[in-house]
């Protein structure tokens, strides 16, 4: 892996997000960040979703090579940019990769929230498009982890047309018997959630995950209607049948070796290719 | 910051008003030299416009292109519609909630060939306007058009879609009935097809709203269309805490015609008449329809299979990336 974070030194301290108590950080990290107290889900950081899901040390990051380009030269774009990386350790908001779940070879392409919000430009759309590409190409499952505050701004209309790319990418997963699971964490929005994220073969949320198109007050502004208590959450989605399922974090990986086996079970018995 | 496209539309209306009263003069005016001067005059200051329109509409900046892309009388999808094809019979039925009329889209004839036209419609009036919620389609919008494409492509009529419009409808009911799952199905129906599909931005190339119809071989783009990932006051309001420094966005997201094509994005600019579509719809149309007819041809003559890749790779060829060597 190219990097590791500092773990938390022991007897410090962080506080829930949602209710506010003290917890101690080893144990709130051992508990997956989620607040032993009130169930909440932190966010996580690419590499603690990677150690959290798949089997240990079978990890190996792909298409790190790309960069982003400042294609319109919009302004401070560069700088933020530069400052994301250097702050995270990350080139951009998608790491790519291939790992194996409970044995079985996947293609993965986990959004990291931290970076710029997990916006989606040019590198973001390119590596979920080849993630999803490896998985016809090596014929092995996807998994694609979302946390996106939705497409980058800064890249203007290429950023709108990354939403057309992944979606074309998703095509042909679906016409290749490649099976494709998009797992929603906090928060999952806008361009991201209108494109590839929304077409999987299989939706799961974790808990109260934040899910919408427009921002809340767009939202809120738009409707006449009454706004539900829990709009544009997991829950929310759930009621409304745009989610398969909400899995609690202790629980994601066995639902998502669970759904790999049985989905991409035909892979397991083709005969190789090439 | 310009609010509106008539602030610099004045001296033509001023132009043409007094254009209007020579003419009238002309008209009954019986000394045939008296009226051969005035009739002179008239056509000076016919020249005197046209150069102002030419001249101002050249030099266009991008708030002004917004606002031009917004203007009301601009010709909408039924207009162009009306112009250009016949036998149009519009299908309004999602066959899952109800009827949506910020899209609209039916079989429809163009130069004797059966089509599926899908497009975005504003509206003109208040009425008209609320009808068709200011162009911005909600889920059942976009699934007609997926009935619209699949029905196309099992009786394998070309897709010409129309793009107009400033967003996908952002409110609480959209959001309970999955509006971004019908747009990212939209996009994905139309990357299944294998009839040839053919989109015009002639507005407002609103993001996702507008992407979601706009999945095509070839994309052409009205001169004075824009097209962008976020409104331009969305953006500033991001950005900088300040919708009304919607110009400035403008300016930053590059969201018009010569610069989607400079990033190729779209295919080809469709020119405007002078001072814009709305001052020459017919025109304007002629132009549409010339594409229309060439695109036809060209993917008319690919095989199916064909045509699906060349979309996908139209798509797949699009973001700007760079590769750092040392990783
Ligand atoms: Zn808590």
């Amino acid at each position: 892996m190219p990097f590791r974070r500092a773990a938390p030194s022991p007897g410090a301290f962080v506080q829930c997000a949602n209710c506010r108590k003290t917890l101690f950080a080893a144990e709130f990290q051992a508990n997956l960040k989620v607040c032993p107290h009130c169930g909440h889900h932190h966010r996580l950081l690419w590499d603690e979703r990677v150690n959290l899901v798949f089997d240990e040390g079978s990890f190996t990051e792909t298409d790190a090579e790309l960069r982003s380009a400042d294609p319109l030269g919009f302004p401070d774009y560069a700088e933020k940019h530069a400052q994301a990386m250097e702050r995270t350790g990350l080139s951009d908001s998608v790491i790519n990769g291939t790992a194996s779940l409970q044995g079985q070879k996947v293609s993965i392409s986990v959004s990291d929230f931290s970076f710029m919000g997990g916006s989606m430009g040019s590198v973001a759309g390119e590596k979920i498009t080849r993630a999803l590409e490896r998985g016809v190409s090596e014929r092995m499952p996807v998994i694609i982890f979302c946390a996106s505050g939705g497409a980058r701004m800064q890249e203007g209309l290429l950023s709108l047309m990354q939403m057309a790319k992944t979606t074309a990418a998703v095509e042909s997963c679906r016409s290749n018997g490649i099976p494709y699971i998009a797992v929603f964490t906090d928060p999952t929005m806008a361009g991201v959630l209108a494109s590839y994220a929304s077409i999987a073969d299989v939706i799961i949320s974790e808990p109260k995950a934040l899910i919408g198109f427009a921002g809340a007050r767009v939202s809120k502004q738009a409707g006449v209607g009454k706004v539900p208590d829990d709009f544009q959450t997991a829950e929310f989605l759930l009621k409304s049948g745009m989610l398969d399922r909400i899995v609690e974090r202790r629980n994601l990986r066995s639902t998502l070796a669970s759904l790999c086996r049985m989905l991409g079970g035909h892979l397991m018995t083709e005969a190789p290719r090439g | 910051m310009a609010k509106s496209w008539k602030e610099w539309e004045k001296p033509v209306l001023e132009l043409e008003d007094t254009i209007k009263k020579m003419k009238s003069l002309v008209d009954a005016e019986p000394d045939p030299v008296r009226r051969k001067e005035l009739a002179d005059r008239v056509a000076d200051y016919e020249r005197r416009r046209d150069a102002y329109l030419q001249t101002r509409y050249s030099r266009l900046g991008p708030w002004e292109q917004v606002l031009i892309a917004r203007a009301e009388p601009r010709p909408y999808t039924l207009d162009y519609i009306n112009a250009l094809f016949n036998d149009f019979v519009e299908l309004q039925g999602d066959r899952k909630f109800g009827a949506d009329h910020a899209i609209v889209g039916g079989p429809a004839l163009f130069e004797d060939q059966p089509v599926m036209v899908v497009g975005h419609q504003k509206g003109r009036t208040i009425q008209e306007r609320t009808q068709r919620n200011f162009a911005m389609a909600k889920p059942e919008g976009y699934r007609k058009a997926i009935r619209l494409f699949e029905m196309a492509e099992r009786f394998a009529m070309p897709v010409i879609t129309f793009v107009d419009t400033p967003a996908a409808d952002p409110g609480v009911e959209s959001e309970s009935r999955g509006i971004s799952e019908a747009i990212a199905a939209s996009m994905l129906a139309m990357f299944e097809l294998t009839v040839p599909v053919l989109s015009v931005v002639i507005g407002e190339g609103g993001s996702g709203g507008a992407i979601g119809i706009a999945v095509a071989n070839r994309v052409f783009m009205q001169e004075h269309a824009v097209y962008s990932v976020i409104p331009p006051e969305g953006c500033a309001a991001i950005l900088w805490r300040a919708p009304e420094k919607g110009a400035q966005a403008a300016a930053a997201l590059q969201l018009t015609s010569d610069s989607a094509l400079r990033f190729g994005l779209v295919d080809q600019i469709l020119p405007e008449p002078f001072g814009g579509a709305h001052r020459d719809p017919s025109e304007a149309a002629k132009t549409i329809r010339e594409v229309l007819r060439a695109g036809l041809a060209e993917f008319g003559a690919m095989s199916p299979e064909a045509r699906k890749a060349q979309r996908a790779a139209r798509f797949r060829s699009m973001g700007e990336v760079l590769a750092a060597s040392n990783s």
